[in-house]
């Protein structure tokens, strides 16, 4: 082909190219810029709330949907996070930024000391440890030996951070904008994590543990360490939800939230980023919808929704949002496409053994 | 009247068919001893037979058909199994072992009377009938998966490589067992090895297996008459 | 002294139900290989029932015996219902399963029940036997009911054939298969002796703790841990557990951390396990298939 009908045809691929994806950035951008000048305070502090979930989340499938563990704790670190954050700025009045590496550093470092015996070790000895630790941690924070640094029963209050340089933003507004950079920011690093070398072997180590030691992948390592990774991302996301909801006390931070993110990542959708925001979503809204019913009914949602998640939706609701878009794009791909010789249509590959 | 008809049966673990639309047939009372090297599709036939696996095909026993069925209802209607690896509950004593081979049976007195004649055929498993199944010695577990099989007086037996992991003596006292169990006991047995030359002593009919596939299947005599078969699998 | 020896007997009564209630994880556990989470909230329901016929007059060995009938066939219908169709997943979402499970269960309860907590009869006398200081009628009871029933279901394992049969399935499932056990059947039939059990221990906690919604969480936490002390795959070691674990409880409560953070011994205690001795004081360690 000659240069000039070569250099036709790249710029025909490039905007061809630009056309779609790009737009759907542009778009969600636009969206995302609107959100917190269109909405009312009350529906951002919302918002903010989905955000600071959808983080949480993000971290407990790192743990359990690509490494297959499950844990039944990481309200604890959630609840770590935010208290780290609380006595750091209500007894040492430490700016707000420098909270949230603090808690991510403790949240690491105890994460990855609690996973690193249950780890070695069947799946269901880190789900009766992670379990345990869920329904104690509200009591260790009520004993009145830690009182004086827990704030015991009464927890503690904080202010919420307001926008920097006199900028004419409201509270809310201001967080929205920390938060969104912040989400941003986990979200890609999850997601080099989970589509480089290390995630392979997370995932490698999930579905076949036994040929993946064999090929000198120490599991118990990776285990921990994607299990102090995972509670470091959900702490990160309680010191921000600390911020939001400027109290921190030992009721709520119980076995509900816990099981509460499982829901998340089993309807988002298991080892599924773009799941964690669907979980959130689903989190935040449906149960005080529910406790409007019944004081019994966010739990039975929670059981109802676990349960038939796995009959009906295994791939969560991030699965079922693929499949819409898949099966629209081969619709659209039918309709655009001129009617070509059999001898060009290449099947669809059959699934490996 | 065949006891056990095998027609067309396919079988695999899911990568790909290991059993390629195999006929094989046990006589009423007979004894069909099935050859063939690892990997030839022998014990995957008796997994078939059994219900244990996915197949295609037919396998009728006594007229019935049981290629539908599952294993519990197969071993319901007659057909035991010795399983390879013996599948032994090692955590069970030896007469525990025996008693759940006659979980089938009602009536006291009929288990009492399977005991007796188990114990008659092994008197070994009689003197260690209160120890620990996974403690017995290798031919002794044998004895027990094969007794277990008897317990429920079966019409048909299937034996996977009885003789595996046995020292010679041991193959032949087992053997000696067989042979008076198959002829006291009017039970069909379809009987899978890879040592041939003792089974055929046993056999009416041989069938070698070769890749799944059948290439030889009549009396002991065809296999004795075929010279590269013979050399294979006889060694002589 | 005499605090002491009550710490222990009262200790050995809640041990008494978390032996039960340990003894009933592990049968499940052995027979499918999980760990059934939901077994607290399933004795939720049990003792709701039971609390139910109480109040409408029914006369207490009755309405004991009626629930254990009751849960006995929940369990059957929870273990075909919810439990099977999910075991053909993957480990992971048969998990998830027994947690959706737990929460429904517990939804159920305070949903049909409500979350006022009611006080439960014990058919013990509420004085303590021949005026003794250390011991009261119903921490008696409780032991002496779950000795009971301890040894019902020994006699139930070793000499029935039905037991034999389930001993069996936890064994080998396949074997089980080739001598004509119907190991689903079997799968079921665990499960539903595993409900009762729980039962049995609900009504009598109960009394000690105050019937609402919230009652089995700490409870099962202590028949986790001693259900892991024990060794998962291990009967005897369940009962063990079960009873060093509640005498622990209570002097680790009385003497060491203080009554607030009892609940914390259990967390350290399964953590201790996983550390020093993951297998349990009397469980196998158990190869995996490759």
């Amino acid at each position: 082909m000659t240069v000039a009908v070569q250099a036709f045809a790249m710029r025909r691929v490039l905007w061809g190219r630009f056309t779609t994806s790009h737009a759907k950035v542009i778009a969600s951008c636009a969206l995302l810029a609107a959100l917190p000048i269109v909405s009312s305070s009350y529906h951002l502090f919302q918002i903010n709330l989905v955000i600071i979930d959808a983080i949480a989340i993000l971290g407990l499938n790192l743990l359990t949907g690509y490494g297959g563990q499950i844990s039944l704790g990481h309200g604890a670190f959630y609840g770590l996070g935010a208290y780290t954050t609380a006595i750091l700025i209500h007894r040492w009045n430490v700016p707000y930024p420098l909270t949230l590496p603090c808690a991510a550093i403790v949240c690491l470092t105890l994460g990855f000391a609690f996973g690193l015996p249950a780890v070695r070790l069947q799946g269901l000895h880190l789900a009766l440890a992670t379990f345990a630790l869920g329904v104690v941690f509200p009591q260790i924070l009520k004993c009145r030996a830690l009182e004086g640094l827990t704030g015991g029963v009464q927890g503690i209050t904080i202010d919420k951070p307001t926008a920097p340089l006199g900028l004419a933003l409201s509270a809310d507004q201001w967080l929205y904008c920390v938060l969104l950079a912040v989400a941003a920011v986990v979200f890609l690093a999850v997601r080099l994590l989970v589509q480089g070398p290390t995630g392979r072997a997370i995932m490698a180590i999930r579905d076949r543990p036994v040929a993946a030691a064999s090929v000198g992948i120490d599991t118990a390592l990776y285990k921990s360490l994607t299990f102090g990774v995972s509670a470091m991302c959900t702490g990160v996301a309680g010191a921000l939800g600390a911020l939001a909801v400027q109290f921190v006390g030992p009721d709520s931070f119980s076995i509900f939230l816990s099981i509460g993110l499982l829901v998340g990542i089993v309807v988002g959708g298991l080892a599924s980023i773009s799941g964690a925001v669907y979980g959130a979503l689903f989190i935040q809204f449906v149960p005080s919808l529910a406790d409007s019913v019944s004081k019994a009914a966010p739990t039975a949602v929670y059981g109802v929704a676990l349960i038939a998640s796995v009959h009906l939706m295994p791939y969560g609701a991030a699965g079922v949002v693929s499949g819409i878009a898949r099966r629209l794009a081969a619709r659209a791909r039918r309709r655009s496409k001129p009617a070509v010789a059999p001898a060009r249509e290449v099947p669809a590959p059959e699934e490996g053994p | 009247m065949s006891r056990l008809s095998v027609s067309a049966l396919s079988a695999g673990y899911g990568q790909g068919p290991v059993l390629h639309a195999v006929d094989v047939e046990v006589s009423d009372g007979g004894v069909s001893v099935v050859l063939g090297a690892n990997g030839a599709g022998k014990t995957t036939l008796l997994r078939a037979i059994s219900g244990m696996i996915e197949r295609e095909g037919t396998v009728t026993v006594d007229a019935v058909r049981i290629d539908g069925m599952r294993t519990e209802e197969i071993a319901r209607l007659g057909v035991t199994h010795v399983p390879e690896g013996r599948g032994t509950f090692a955590g069970l004593t030896t007469e525990e072992n025996l008693r759940l081979g006659g979980y089938t049976r009602k009536g006291r007195d009929e288990v009492a009377s399977a005991f007796e004649r188990v114990y008659r055929h092994f008197p070994r498993l009689a003197q260690r009938r209160r120890q620990q199944a996974g403690t017995l010695s290798g031919g002794e577990q044998q004895m027990l998966a094969i007794g277990r099989a008897l317990m429920s007086g079966p019409s048909l037996v299937l034996l996977d490589e009885p003789s595996f992991g046995l020292a010679p003596r041991m193959i032949e006292e087992l053997y000696r067992i067989l042979e008076d169990i198959h002829a006291r006991e009017h039970v069909s047995i379809l009987l899978v090895e890879q040592n041939a030359a003792i089974a055929l002593d046993l056999a009416d009919r041989v069938y070698v297996f070769e890749t799944g596939r059948v290439v030889l299947a009549g009396p002991p005599s065809d296999l004795r008459g075929d010279a590269s078969l013979r050399r294979a699998y006889l060694g002589s | 002294m005499e605090a002491f020896l009550h710490q222990v007997c009262s200790g050995l009564a809640n041990g008494a139900v978390y032996a039960s209630l340990a003894l009933a994880l592990v049968m499940i556990y052995r027979v499918t290989h999980f760990v059934n989470f939901a077994q607290g909230e399933l004795a939720l329901v049990s003792t709701y029932c039971a609390f139910t016929l109480l109040n409408a007059g029914v006369s207490y060995w009755v309405a004991f015996a009626a629930t254990v009938a009751a849960s006995f066939v929940f369990g059957v219908v929870v273990e075909r219902v919810v439990i099977r169709p999910a075991a053909r997943g993957n480990a992971l979402s048969v998990v998830i399963v027994y947690i959706g499970l737990m929460v429904a269960l517990n939804s159920l309860a305070g949903w049909v029940f409500g979350y006022t907590t009611h006080a439960f009869p014990s058919p013990f006398p509420a004085e303590p036997p021949f005026g003794n200081h250390y011991v009261g009628s119903h921490e008696l009871g409780v032991v002496a009911v779950t000795l009971g029933m301890l040894a019902l279901l020994y006699a139930f394992f070793r000499f029935t054939s039905l037991g034999l049969a389930l001993r069996a399935v936890a064994e080998n499932p396949e074997s089980s298969r080739l001598v004509g056990i119907p190991v689903e059947r079997m799968l079921a039939l665990g499960w539903g002796l595993a409900a009762s059990v729980g039962a049995v221990a609900g009504m009598m906690i109960a009394p000690i703790l105050f019937l609402d919604p919230s009652m089995m969480s700490g409870v099962m936490l202590y028949a986790f841990a001693a259900a892991l002390l024990g060794g998962i795959d291990s009967p005897g070691g369940a009962v063990v557990g079960g009873f060093a674990v509640g005498v622990l409880e209570n002097l680790a409560g009385a003497y060491v951390v203080g009554t607030e953070l009892k609940l914390g011994t259990a967390l350290a205690l399964i953590v201790g396990v996983l550390v020093f001795r993951p297998t349990g004081l009397f469980g196998q360690p158990s190869a995996e298939r490759v």
